[in-house]
């Protein structure tokens, strides 16, 4: 198979979320693993952004000017945020129906975002670069993970970021993130994930390092259902978040 | 479209703008009132500021407005007695110091307060309007649409409820809350007395219920006296001399003769809860989440804490680019003060029913308990950090005097 005729689109994984793609934006609704998991995460990209590129973190505006692309940016959960703190986003996401979505929430709030309904090839074919590249809960989505992950690295600007964020590939994330979220507490509607499509660190560092970034991070990311809410741990065996980075020219 | 539109100018109301606005000074924040221009000032009620509060208050630029006009408590004493009784055996001391040199609480007339907290909002360009309250709201995906007493209408990102104790927001919002009637009232009042109170606030478990003074600046005391709600609104009837003898037989002559010099007021005495604390875009705080019984002096120190939580909910979003108004974010918010709350409401709840009775097993029942409270410096110590709400490292920054 030759790259043109290659796709890291998975058909049957988009129309599954475009039919719920409805309920994005209800913190009460379907999606409200994920708008519980978004204040760790955002904080995350935050502060090591700042960190990355000699910023204040805890302030207004930290990420002022910066170039983000959000891949499979859904409704713009992370879309948003990024955009409120001051960075120029693109969001994308191969689902029109989310663009759709995205766009009417974005207008909304009054948050300008440019959400384009496009694949990570086809912005890469475009020639588009960025400071910061956001891979969140995709590539446990995505039918060719190697390709994918490649393709964004190549859109990283030297000295710019790439973070992604999945669910590993291991019998414990199988107990909680499927039997558990999806069947036992209902968290997610049952078939958002597929245990076959969860995807190792290592899966991750082999195409990242090969296109020329370096791993600079790695952390779990675990719930505390005593506190209710999401936390960083060492523990990758079921969330885990990698931050790569792209050494300056 | 503005961010956050704020019903009440109490101190509730006040102090939480001027925290989130010192701390995110793009964010458009506004204070509407129901009462006239004015009418704060003729407050003549005091309160009783904790550590914790005071922190959050110096934080806010307001404390140094406000310490001129506050009186340090630097001691109180607890006792248990027959309202005829000629000596009240002393049952509880507390020498308070939050920290080393930090007295536990401050008195402060209540306009003091609300004047310090008015001046840091107009140099942050706060909008407060009085005469004008939020009557009604509709809630959208992205903002409230309030509609005021004059009839505009706004859109704010988030409505906050500081509006009281029968807050009509709250019920606008469809919050149910929990209530117990004590069948009692607290008259407030100020009396002046001869001698200096040596900054020792006194609180008398009397049959009736808890009579408490509490020290202000130049010989007086601000006075809570709680009674029957029918024997309170009869005292209250009554000439000055009467009022005045009956005080005298709770108060005695330890501080020589006493005169009342501030009107008389009585306030029903209830315990209201608040079911929720937020919903969509909407959050209640200060009394119109939590009215409780004022026997442990912490309803204003609640308020105070809610203020803290909650502004540090908003900046903290805020500056993850999250919308403050989504309800994952505001029910951090209450998660954060409804155990708290729940627990002094509790606490408060079961001293009252404890104290204001007569039968003779209960009273040497909780006579040794507060003995033995006083002899055990852990247990004591417990209750002053209550006293005076400075808590552990899970405490809203405020609490703590650091800024957000």
């Amino acid at each position: 198979m030759n790259d043109a005729a290659r796709t890291t689109i998975d058909q049957a994984e988009v129309d599954r979320f475009t039919a719920m793609a409805a309920e994005w934006w209800d913190p009460a609704g379907k999606f409200k693993p994920l708008h519980k998991f978004n204040p760790v995460r955002i904080r995350y990209i935050r502060d090591k952004a700042a960190a990355h590129f000699g910023r204040e973190a805890n302030t207004h505006k930290p990420l002022e000017g910066l170039r983000v692309l959000d891949i499979g940016c859904g409704g713009g959960l992370l879309s948003e945020p990024m955009a409120r703190m001051g960075a120029i986003v693109i969001g994308a996401d191969a689902s029109e129906r989310n663009i759709g979505i995205a766009t009417t929430h974005a207008a909304q709030s009054g948050v300008n975002v440019d959400y384009r309904a496009v694949t990570a090839e086809q912005l890469a074919a475009e020639g588009e670069t960025f400071d910061i590249i956001l891979n969140m809960e995709v590539v446990e989505h995505v039918a060719d993970v190697d390709f994918f992950i490649t393709t964004c690295a190549s859109m990283v600007k030297p000295g710019g970021m790439m973070f992604v964020a999945t669910i590993n590939r291991t019998m414990k994330a199988m107990a909680l993130a499927i039997i558990g979220a999806e069947r036992v507490l209902r968290w997610l509607p049952k078939g958002t994930h597929q245990y076959e499509k969860l995807v190792r660190p290592e899966e991750l560092e082999k195409p990242l390092t090969a296109s020329g970034m370096q791993i600079d991070e790695r952390t779990g990311v675990f719930f505390n259902p005593l506190m209710n809410q999401w936390n960083l741990s060492k523990d990758m065996d079921v969330n885990y978040m990698m931050l790569a980075t792209r050494p300056a020219a | 479209m503005i961010d956050i539109l704020i019903a009440g100018g109490g101190y509730v109301g006040l102090s939480l703008a001027v925290a989130v606005k010192s701390a995110a000074p793009h964010l458009d924040v506004r204070v509407y009132d129901a009462a006239p221009e004015g009418v704060w000032e003729k407050d003549e009620r005091a309160s009783a500021i904790a550590a914790g509060a005071k922190r959050l208050l110096t934080v806010l630029g307001a404390w140094d407005e406000i310490a001129p006009e506050s009186e340090p408590i630097r001691k109180m004493i607890i006792t248990d007695s027959k309202t005829a009784d000629p000596v009240r055996p002393v049952f509880l001391t507390f020498d308070g110091e939050a920290e080393a040199g930090e007295p536990f609480a401050y008195m402060v007339p209540n306009p003091a307060m609300v004047r310090a907290l008015r001046k840091r909002a107009d140099a942050l360009g706060i909008e407060i309007r009085q005469g004008v309250s939020a009557v009604d709201f509709k809630t959208g995906d992205a903002c409230q649409t309030v509609t005021l007493s004059n009839g505009e209408t706004i859109d704010a990102r988030l409505l906050v409820a500081c509006d009281g104790v029968r807050s009509k927001l709250r019920d606008i919002a469809g919050i149910k809350t929990v209530r117990f009637d004590y069948g009692q009232s607290g008259i407030v009042t100020t009396i002046e007395h001869e001698r200096p109170h040596e900054g020792i606030a006194e609180e008398h478990f009397l049959p009736a219920g808890p009579f408490a003074t509490l020290p202000l600046k130049n010989n007086r005391s601000s006075l809570v006296w709680n009674e029957r709600t029918a024997d309170a609104d009869a005292l209250l009837k009554a000439d000055d001399l009467v009022f005045e003898e009956e005080l005298e037989r709770r108060f005695g002559h330890k501080l020589g003769a006493i005169k009342v010099v501030g009107g008389k007021r009585a306030f029903p005495f209830a315990l209201t809860l608040a079911r929720d604390f937020v919903a969509p875009r909407f959050a209640l705080a200060g009394d119109a989440a939590h009215g409780i019984h004022p026997i442990s002096g912490q309803g204003l120190n609640l308020g105070f804490k809610d203020v803290a939580a909650l502004a540090e909910t908003i900046v903290e979003a805020d500056r993850l680019g999250i919308d403050f108004g989504q309800l994952n974010i505001l029910e951090r918010y209450q998660e954060w003060r409804r155990f708290d709350t729940f627990r002094m409401g509790v606490t408060t709840d079961v001293l009252n029913r404890m104290f204001s009775n007569d039968f003779t097993p209960m009273r040497m029942a909780r006579d040794f308990g507060l003995s033995v409270v006083d002899r055990l410096p852990g247990l004591k110590n417990f209750f002053i950090r209550q006293a005076s709400s400075v808590g552990g490292s899970g405490d809203p920054k405020l609490l703590g005097g650091q800024p957000i």
